[in-house]
């Protein structure tokens, strides 16, 4: 699993640093983004949808948030 | 003797050096402090003005200035490349062989467009964020009359985040004055699920946008241009097709701070948000374009965190408590047409409330084109 901690940086900043992460990656690979800016835990999984991904799990941890994704295509 | 060493000769840089020469003006003159700027050009351009020149109505004189006649005499300037900080040692390699050494370093390196990051963007696209490809958009709008324009940010963070939807704006204008706006297709893309990464501005630009006939598509993130085609294909899965193509490329800070191992990923250099110091030295501050920063990259904000830096240095120096911090602060004109412009002022905890965009806001941005050189200066 790659792991991507945005954690003290703001929208769209974890957003945009996973897309770049996804890029990277290979096909079925799973990254975990960790993020403190609540809008994250919404505007990451509406893009995963829209780039047809899996979001494997979106959890609110003590003050940030864990969202999973698995690379799909 | 004191040193302190600035490196870039961008809006950070000059003003950074003006404000340092102004505070220390008895030390410099005594000796005890010496202040010097590396800049890897002899001119600085007045990068907003690019916006204006891509529609012929600045020309390239406008907007170029010698750093040396921006710069407080005091200030010692050195044209030429920097290669490497050591930032243990608190030495500069210079590419001239030299070396300079510093107790104090401001890096103002600033950031720069790479796209070629994106594949078949060179070969078929366009771009106005620096002077070579400005001069070449100015051809393809001067000569272009029908078909669909694509505007494209293709990375965030970019400089001048509102100036994708400015030129936009001004496309529309630009093709109504010439009587073809009908026939001009304009579509505009972002990579995340609105127009701007701010809420207020997104709602009165996609409002703007639609009173215009200005298509928009979010979620739009590319991964390359096939040149033959003339698509930009995007990891969403997804291809535009696109007659001129306007790319906002993705940036990257400078080749220095990544070869000298002080930057993250794409270069930027780990800032602290208040104090501007680079995270883990003591003697290094970071101003403008070149900071990891969650803030515009901005000449405004630059000019604001030039400020706080160099009050804090010129305390340090005196051995007065530096007590200066930065706050976010930053302000930008939105020009939405050739005669009428909106502004944001936000900072780390407010938002923008942008106005309602009127001709007073646009006469006062082309005035300040035009007054931005006593800003470089420390003047204004």
């Amino acid at each position: 699993m790659v792991v991507v901690d945005a954690r003290g940086s703001y929208c769209p900043g974890p957003l945009m640093e996973m897309i770049k992460t996804i890029k990277q990656v290979e096909v079925g690979e799973t990254i975990e983004v960790l993020s403190s800016d609540e809008s994250s835990a919404k505007d990451i999984p509406e893009w995963v949808k829209k780039a047809g991904h899996e979001l494997v799990e979106v959890k609110k941890e003590d003050d940030y948030w864990r969202i999973v994704v698995k690379k799909l295509k | 003797m004191k040193s302190i060493v600035i490196v870039g000769g961008g809006v950070a840089g000059t003003i950074t050096a003006n404000y340092l020469a102004m505070r220390l003006k008895d030390e410099i003159r005594s000796g005890d402090v010496k202040v010097t700027l590396i800049s890897d050009r002899e001119k600085q351009l007045y990068e907003p003005g690019l916006l204006y020149l891509i529609f012929n109505r600045f020309e390239e004189e406008d907007i170029l200035r010698d750093v040396k006649y921006l710069l407080d005499p005091q200030v010692e300037l050195k044209i030429v490349r920097a290669t490497r900080i050591d930032a243990e040692s608190s030495k500069i390699d210079l590419e001239d062989g030299s070396k300079v050494e510093y107790d104090y370093l401001v890096i103002a390196t600033g950031s720069r467009v790479v796209p070629e990051d994106v594949p078949g963007l060179v070969e078929s696209g366009h771009w106005f964020y620096n002077l070579e490809g400005a001069r070449r958009l100015r051809e393809g709008l001067a000569k272009f009359r029908k078909g669909k324009i694509l505007v494209s940010v293709m990375g965030i963070p970019h400089k001048c985040p509102v100036a994708p939807i400015e030129v936009t704006f001004l496309l529309h204008d630009f093709y109504k004055i010439h009587g073809v706006r009908k026939n001009v297709e304009i579509l505009y893309t972002y990579p995340i699920n609105k127009v701007f990464t701010m809420n207020n501005v997104s709602e009165l630009v996609e409002e703007m946008f639609r009173e215009r006939n200005i298509g928009y598509k979010t979620f739009f993130n590319p991964l390359e241009v096939d040149a033959e085609r003339r698509v930009v294909v995007t990891l969403e899965g997804e291809e535009e097709p696109f007659d001129l193509l306007i790319a906002i490329p993705p940036h990257k800070g400078s080749q220095v701070i990544i070869d000298s191992g002080l930057g993250d990923r794409d270069g930027w250099v780990p800032t602290d948000r208040y104090t501007l110091k680079a995270e883990g030295y003591d003697n290094i501050y970071v101003v403008g374009d070149a900071t990891n920063l969650p803030v515009s990259k901005a000449g405004s904000v630059a000019h604001f965190e030039a400020e706080v830096v160099a009050e804090n240095i010129a305390a340090e120096v005196k051995g007065l408590p530096p007590t200066a911090r930065y706050f976010g602060k930053a302000m930008c004109f939105i020009e939405t047409g050739f005669d009428q412009a909106t502004y944001i002022w936000f900072d780390y905890e407010t938002p923008p409330k942008p106005v309602k965009p009127n001709k007073f806001i646009h006469w006062m941005k082309i005035a300040y084109n035009r007054m931005y050189w006593l800003t470089a200066r420390g003047i204004l």
